[in-house]
């Protein structure tokens, strides 16, 4: 994986103070047919300038904890437990309008579907200035002014021109590029990016990867990649967290993790990705389906479908720290040096 | 409902969830009573009905019977005892007409003109709804043309337009109703069968060389049912409003076969001078049978939309 | 946009000529044209001499063209009641009608707006509840009924506000309002509210589905995560959204209120064109039937016409599209 490995060096990492640190956040939506536990206990923390990766297939909560981390979830869900600290600040406990200061601000979102986040019947430089005025006092001119250069940062050619268009005026590319000028508007500190580039060609998916990863490094703006996409977050992400059923089963350095994965979940993740060195081979898929977040399984979530269950799994096992900056949650993990030796 | 419906609505009726083998038709009563308006709605309605049909049963007077009227009674008040020995419950109106009996026998007319109607604007509707879906082309865009045109114009301004041509009477207001209304059938039938029609259990019944009749009746159709019912509910109501307001006009029936349209319409002018009850009661009663109507049709809608499930 | 526009005048044209066609066999073809067209008390004589004058030994193409032919000059027959122009009676009463319509939309508007943002945005609320049962209400109550007892209630009971008629006018641009005098505002009160309930109705249900299914839309979800103020949320996003449909159904129904207001101004006694033609099937007075049938098309495809521009004003993706 074309990662550089000075990026990786995983334990140096951990000695300033995070941009944010997630620590047993608990997300959960009351519906009529019961609790669905949508975050049950999620834990990782991101460093300043470095992306973190958030995998898991759709379900498994990466969305809300997105929103969670933004004061976002809408009724019937709500924040029950946990703590999200943002340099050290819970935001799980930010009133409204606190919270609404830093949004946009300090803390942006880039949305999945470009073609759904631009109001249609405003224009860009509406869209864009209120962004600015809502953040900082300044003249529309100079909003207009810090608008204009954000659209050309992402690479939107004639910016000037662009920002009386209307969004149906651009493609689905041009538009996440609108989206993200649009949160990069503040220079924020972390940007949360929910699946950014699932609905993008293939091409311009890999310009926009590298315009955001380049940034990310000028700025020093921290980052969450929401994905379900392992390959997407082997070339940009520096650590990783993979979540199933609402809670994170592994969180390590992103190129430890998928050379070597200590969840099984993250194991069958990996060996269902089709590549290059693996041709002619069957692609193995993980058996059964993922679990209905009205009922789980008492004890590990992933029992029902993992090749190492045992009774044992019947209790839920913590997020342990199994190898040095690796943290997993699982009593039978993958690649211990134990297991290795024997 | 046939067992041919319970099979071919999978759009309604699935997955039945209870392991307990459950018809559709239970499900629906269940899900419909869920409703305690709803329920309160048919209720109501049932009783409404039972009473028109039974008027001349229970009525104290039979109000068109010119021989039992006192023009002496006329215009009493409520509660009053008249000159038959009877106790007007709701007054009289000027021809001294039991008002109860005049309402009970005006609601025949009402729900007779309001439910005859719906049902052959159903009639046509639905059949040419049906033809523009399976025959497509030119036939479902002149239809569909028709329909576009009926809709734009408002309902009241096309019975009037009818009423004018032809003249008045019960059965010139059916048929105006019926015009103004099939409009609404033919959008909702062609609407789903287009939607049907793609599905494969039809494709496998035009395999099977199954006639063209056989598919629509016995697939088609049954499948289109439940929003038809919807509309009808709601048409319905629509249908005994416009025709109370047409004889409210004095565009609708006949003065000898009065409904309660026309029973509010001979208390107008007395109203002014305080004599509220002839117009009232009879408003009273139009008013309650559209509510009832309308709060089961706005729960048939929620039971029977298979997009609000889930 | 010009092309768009030019379409659309040639398609309006069309349908003129199809209500023309529709209006025409039904009052001469259908009924009796000599019972319709010449006055029931004429004699023989005078039968004989109006059949011919009015061409109606000729086949009925041609009846068709000659009537076709004195609409597109104005002339749409002689009231036998007034014995004057029936197109002329028609724009007599025109504005009377006008302002009780604009009044009804304005009213559903300045309420129904406000009550159905409000039911969007707390739909769990009591009062969101009590809003919704009320426009179910709304629009089951016939409006003649509602009318009466408005009537009922405000005039004879309390006496607050007169129950008939237009009240003083004043003249402006060669036409007569009602509401600019205190008098007659209060004489259109009643008649506006009336004929505005069901569309009050129509405009809460139509703005709470608008605000519910926009706030669900992720660009509602990102204009939050870009830090704006509730207010700008729904005020500007949420709001500038759901005024599409409503502006469009509104002005679509301005039609039907034109011809609803049939039944509200037999109510009121209001002097406008619809109590002229209630009046007029009443006495078979059939030349002012066609003349209004004939206006009310037009007036019909011309608001049509409108708000198929106030749309494309609204709405910028419909704008690229006919450009």
């Amino acid at each position: 994986m074309a990662v550089s490995p000075v990026a990786n060096s995983s334990v140096a990492a951990t000695a300033s103070a995070p941009t944010l640190e997630v620590r047993n956040l608990q997300t959960h939506f009351f519906t009529r047919a019961g609790v669905v536990k949508a975050v049950d206990g999620v834990s990782f923390t991101v460093q300043r300038g470095k992306v973190m990766g958030l995998v898991g297939e759709s379900g498994s909560g990466k969305t809300v904890t997105g929103f969670s981390i933004l004061g976002l979830v809408d009724e019937p869900g709500r924040i029950v437990g946990g703590e999200i600290l943002f340099h050290g600040q819970n935001l799980a406990k930010l009133r409204e309008e606190e919270m609404r200061r830093l949004r946009g601000n300090r803390i942006a979102m880039i949305f999945q579907d470009p073609m759904m986040t631009l109001n249609p019947v405003l224009r860009v430089d509406t869209q864009m200035i209120e962004t600015v005025l809502a953040h900082t006092k300044v003249s529309k001119e100079e909003a207009r002014q810090r608008a204009r250069d954000t659209l050309g940062m992402v690479g939107i050619p004639s910016p000037d021109e662009r920002l009386k268009s209307y969004p149906h005026q651009f493609s689905g590319g041009m538009r996440q590029r609108v989206a993200i000028a649009i949160a990069l508007l503040h220079r924020p500190e972390l940007i949360v990016a929910d699946e950014p580039t699932t609905a993008l060609d293939v091409t311009i998916q890999a310009q926009i990867l590298a315009e955001v990863q380049k940034l990310c490094a000028q700025t020093g703006t921290a980052m969450i990649w929401i994905t379900h996409d392992l390959t997407v977050v082997a070339g940009l992400a520096d650590e990783l967290a993979v979540m199933y059923a609402g809670r994170v089963v592994e969180h390590g350095p992103v190129n430890e993790t998928l050379d070597k994965p200590l969840h099984p979940y993250t194991n069958g993740l990996i060996g269902s990705v089709p590549s290059r060195n693996k041709r002619g081979e069957p692609l193995r898929q993980i058996p059964g389906m993922t679990p209905s977040l009205l009922n789980l399984p008492a004890g590990c979530a992933f029992r029902n479908r993992c090749p190492k269950a045992q009774d044992k799994c019947k209790q839920a096992p913590p997020l342990g720290e199994l190898l040095p900056g690796r943290q997993a949650r699982c009593f039978f993990p993958y690649n211990m040096p134990a297991e290795a030796a024997a | 409902m046939s067992t041919t419906t319970a099979n071919t609505t999978p759009a309604a009726a699935e997955p039945v969830a209870t392991p307990k083998v459950e018809g559709p038709w239970r499900r629906f009563i269940s899900e419909f009573a869920e409703s305690k308006l709803a329920l309160l709605g048919l209720i109501v309605f049932v009783i409404i009905a039972l009473v028109a049909i039974f008027a001349p049963w229970i009525a104290p007077q039979n109000p068109y019977d010119l021989a039992q009227l006192d023009i002496m009674d006329g215009r009493m008040e409520p509660g009053t005892v008249g000159g038959a020995g009877f106790t007007y419950w709701l007054g009289t109106d000027d021809q001294g007409r039991d008002m109860l009996s005049g309402i009970m026998y005006g609601l025949r007319i009402s729900l007779l003109v309001g439910v005859g109607s719906a049902v052959i604007a159903c009639a046509v509707g639905a059949s040419l709804g049906m033809l523009a879906a399976y025959a497509g082309g030119r036939t479902d865009t002149v239809i569909m043309r028709l329909v576009d045109l009926q809709l734009s114009f408002p309902s009241i301004l096309a019975a009037l337009m009818i009423l004018a041509f032809l003249g008045k009477g019960v059965m010139n207001v059916v048929l105006a109703l019926v015009i103004v209304e099939w409009a609404y059938y033919a959008r909702t039938v062609r609407g789903t069968a287009l939607v049907e029609r793609r599905r494969e259990y039809i494709e496998a019944a035009q395999c099977l060389a199954l006639p063209t009749r056989r598919i629509i009746f016995r697939h088609l159709l049954p499948n289109c049912m439940p929003p038809l019912i919807v509309v009808a509910t709601m048409q319905i109501a629509r249908a005994i409003a416009l025709e109370a307001t047409l004889s409210f006009l004095g565009l609708g029936v006949p003065i000898t076969e009065p409904s309660l349209g026309l029973l509010i319409s001979n208390g107008y002018e007395y109203m002014l001078s305080g004599k509220y009850w002839i117009s009232f009661y009879p408003g009273i009663a139009l008013l309650v049978t559209i509510v009832s109507i309308n709060l089961m049709g706005d729960q048939l809608r929620d039971v029977l939309n298979p997009r609000l499930k889930k | 946009m010009s092309v768009y526009l030019l379409r659309r005048l040639l398609q309006s044209v069309l349908v003129m000529l199809a209500m023309s066609v529709i209006v025409f066999v039904g009052v001469f073809a259908i009924g009796d044209p000599v019972e319709i067209l010449i006055s029931p008390d004429a004699d023989q004589m005078e039968r004989e001499r109006a059949i011919k004058a009015l061409g109606l030994d000729l086949p009925l193409w041609q009846q068709y063209l000659s009537f076709l032919g004195n609409a597109l000059r104005g002339d749409l027959g002689r009231s036998f009641v007034f014995n004057e122009p029936a197109l002329q009676l028609i724009l007599q009463r025109m504005p009377a009608t006008l302002e009780l319509a604009l009044g009804a939309t304005f009213l559903a508007l300045i309420i129904g707006l406000p009550l159905g943002l409000y039911a969007g945005l707390k739909p769990k609320s009591p009062v969101s509840s009590a809003i919704m049962a009320g426009s179910i209400l709304g629009f089951s109550l016939p409006t003649f009924w509602v009318g009466l007892m408005l009537i009922m209630v405000f005039a004879v009971q309390l006496g607050w506000l007169p129950s008939t008629g237009r009240g003083p006018t004043v003249e402006v641009l060669g036409l007569h309002w009602s509401f600019l005098t205190w008098d007659g505002l209060r004489h259109l009160a009643m008649p506006a509210l009336n004929l505005a309930l069901f569309k009050i109705s129509l405009v809460i249900r139509l703005t709470r589905a608008g605000v519910r299914e926009t706030m669900l839309m992720d660009y509602v979800k990102f204009a939050r995560a870009k830090g704006l103020s509730p207010a700008r949320v729904t005020y500007v996003h949420v709001f500038k959204n759901i005024m599409i449909p409503v502006v469009t159904v509104v002005g679509l129904e301005l039609g039907s209120t034109i011809a609803f207001s049939v039944v509200t101004e037999s109510v009121f006694a209001w002097p406008g064109m619809g109590k002229l033609i209630i009046d007029s099937i009443n006495v078979l007075d059939r030349p002012v039937i066609v003349a209004y049938l004939m206006m009310i098309v037009l007036m019909f495809i011309t608001i049509n016409l409108l708000v198929d521009l106030a749309y494309s004003a609204l709405d910028p993706r419909v704008r690229l599209e006919n450009k």
